[in-house]
């Protein structure tokens, strides 16, 4: 598989960026190199072996207990006021590069 | 008295026993820090306030003569990925520029509860993603040990800070061998726990089911305690776990005579300088020596690591920096056209080159058509090589190798090759992708008197019997 420039600037959408001209050549180059070291992992024969997302469930907290029953501990209940209270209003707007004091200002979505 | 010099347990009694006060030693810190830090560059920004307020509070303690916490006074240091509220917060990234968060990582309000004292923030690769520390968007580091050599990365602020005495402690992030690689470039301790031991609760999120927190320190006992003190369930983390957390200080002088270490011709084998094996080999012999039983272990799809590894991490990455869009928080550019022109030209000016080669990666991984080839069967991978770890570890109770196939490389060696800069974590990469607790400890120099580190990897949650080897070996040489 080799990637174009055509694919960069695809890719470059999904992933909601602009990339000058520059970067796009790079992108090809540098993405072929490692995409072409990535190739190595079809030696192996993996259709027998399941995909492995995350750690959690290899190791034995309460092998008594089957799948979700397992990590039942990293669920809660839902609460009002408690864990998860929101920010404050000013705390949460603190950050943003625009806002009217009650909510996020971006530019306008819809054109007319 | 060395004021800079001191570990935990040395700074706290020192405390303790009025020989200076915690104020004091947090001056003689800064200090430090003023004078050498110019020509090192491992901090991004000093929270002198915070620091100064926290140390008052040791103080008035030690005066009354009450019992201090455990970290009473001792100077740490936090890498720029984890957030500290009213304290800047930038990841190493432009688009965080002036970001000041609104609350406190759990690992970072675990250590002041136990009453450390955070100095500052620390520098590193832009989003934790590089292993040289040249990806930050602030200003490279200098290793201290050789000040035209890399400290590593992406914790590369934080070892260089504690080789430098600029730091008792410091906490740094590690999702490709970001704590244990930089570790082993500054010639000292650094201890990656297992997935879910220490709550990722305010880490910046690079790849979620490969990121962990970890501390770099001067002893392994130092880094004993600081796990003791960041480790255990924290209900904003649902990921970690709810086991007990064990007293790792007192299991570390536990004898370690008749345990089997393995040892795997994998990590030996094209790449790893010489003298790196050398002093690997050495320091197996000492294991050896203090009663260890050495075993030959096969980690067979080692050489697959690095490229499942970047494939899961730039699909996660790709994903967890979408939030990035100029809304919230973070950089916005001016003069846009429309929201999704603001999206994309924010992101554009806000990420730098190798963040923005690592989301084009991972949604490269992530897209239509390409999903199963690349991802799908990455993740497959990923599962071969940790049943290679279950495999061995029915024979061994931990394993050794080399953290690093070299010593330091200098500045600006690798930074037009990426590729060449990610095979340089081929002996770290498969901690994470298992899961698995690993540490890198200083076993020797190399001719030109760069340190070398070697890894220890345990079985999940035997954190305990990873530092108890580390600690007899540190004892014995």
């Amino acid at each position: 598989m080799k990637v174009t420039e055509k694919d960069v600037t695809y890719v470059a959408d999904l992933a909601n960026l602009e990339l000058s001209e520059d970067e796009r050549i790079r992108m090809v180059r540098d993405l072929n190199s490692i995409l072409g070291h990535v190739e190595s992992l079809n030696e192996l024969d993996t259709k027998d072996v399941p995909p492995m997302a995350q750690v959690s469930d290899r190791y034995g907290l309460d092998e008594s207990k089957q799948g979700s029953d397992r990590f039942a501990y990293a669920s809660r209940n839902d609460v009002h006021e408690g864990l998860r209270k929101s920010l404050p209003h000013e705390a949460a707007l603190a950050n943003a590069p625009e806002s009217d004091g009650i909510f996020f200002k971006v530019p306008k979505v819809i054109e007319r | 008295m060395d004021l800079t010099g001191l570990t935990i347990d040395s700074a706290r009694s020192a405390i303790a026993d009025r020989k200076t006060s915690a104020t004091a030693l947090a001056g003689a810190f800064y200090a430090k820090i003023e004078s050498d830090d110019p020509k090192i560059g491992a901090y991004l920004v000093l929270s002198k306030e915070r620091a100064l307020s926290k140390a008052a509070q040791t103080d008035v303690l030690a005066e009354k003569g009450e019992n201090l916490p455990p970290l009473a006074g001792v100077p740490v240091a936090i890498k720029d990925v984890m957030v500290t509220k009213d304290v800047r917060t930038t990841a190493g990234s432009k688009i965080l520029g002036n970001y000041v968060p609104p609350y406190d990582c759990t690992a970072v309000a675990r250590l002041e509860a136990a009453g450390a004292v955070m100095l500052g923030k620390l520098n590193c690769d832009e989003f934790a993603m590089g292993s040289s520390n040249e990806n930050s968007a602030w200003k490279p580091v200098h290793n201290p040990r050789d000040l035209s050599r890399v400290p590593g990365g992406s914790s590369g602020g934080s070892a260089a800070a504690v080789a430098a005495d600029m730091a008792v402690a410091t906490l740094g992030s590690d999702t490709g061998g970001s704590i244990r690689q930089p570790a082993s470039f500054c010639g000292v301790v650094g201890l990656k726990p297992t997935y879910g031991r220490v709550s990722r609760y305010g880490l910046i999120a690079f790849a979620s089911s490969l990121d962990h927190i970890g501390p770099l320190t001067k002893t392994v006992k130092d880094a004993a305690i600081v796990l003791r003190t960041i480790a255990g369930r924290d209900p904003m983390d649902s990921t970690s776990a709810e086991l007990p957390v064990p007293d790792y200080v007192a299991e570390l002088d536990k004898p370690i005579k008749r345990l089997k270490i393995g040892v795997a011709k994998e990590y030996f084998g094209e790449g790893l300088e010489p003298e790196t094996h050398k002093a690997i080999e050495a320091a197996i012999q000492k294991l050896a020596s203090l009663g260890c039983e050495i075993v030959e272990v096969s980690l067979p799809h080692t050489k697959y690591a690095i490229p499942a590894y970047y494939l899961v991490a730039t699909a996660e990455a790709s994903s967890n920096l979408a939030r990035f869009d100029g809304v919230r928080y973070g950089y916005r550019a001016s003069g846009v056209r429309s929201l999704s022109d603001m999206y994309r030209r924010s992101r554009d000016h806000g990420f730098g080159a190798e963040v923005k080669r690592r989301i084009m990666l991972g949604t490269y991984a992530l897209s239509a058509g390409y999903y199963d080839a690349y991802y799908l069967k990455a993740q497959r991978v990923r599962t071969l090589l940790t049943r290679d770890f279950e495999e061995a570890f029915k024979t061994v109770d931990a394993i050794v190798g080399p953290t690093c196939p070299t010593p330091a490389f200098k500045l600006g060696e690798k930074v037009d090759d990426p590729l060449a800069m990610y095979l340089a974590d081929i002996y770290t990469v498969t901690a994470n992708l298992a899961g698995i607790p690993g540490i890198s400890i200083p076993v020797g120099r190399s001719k030109e008197n760069l340190p070398i580190g070697m890894q220890i990897f345990g079985k999940h949650f035997a954190e305990s019997t990873i530092l108890r080897v580390a600690n007899a070996y540190e004892k014995a040489v």
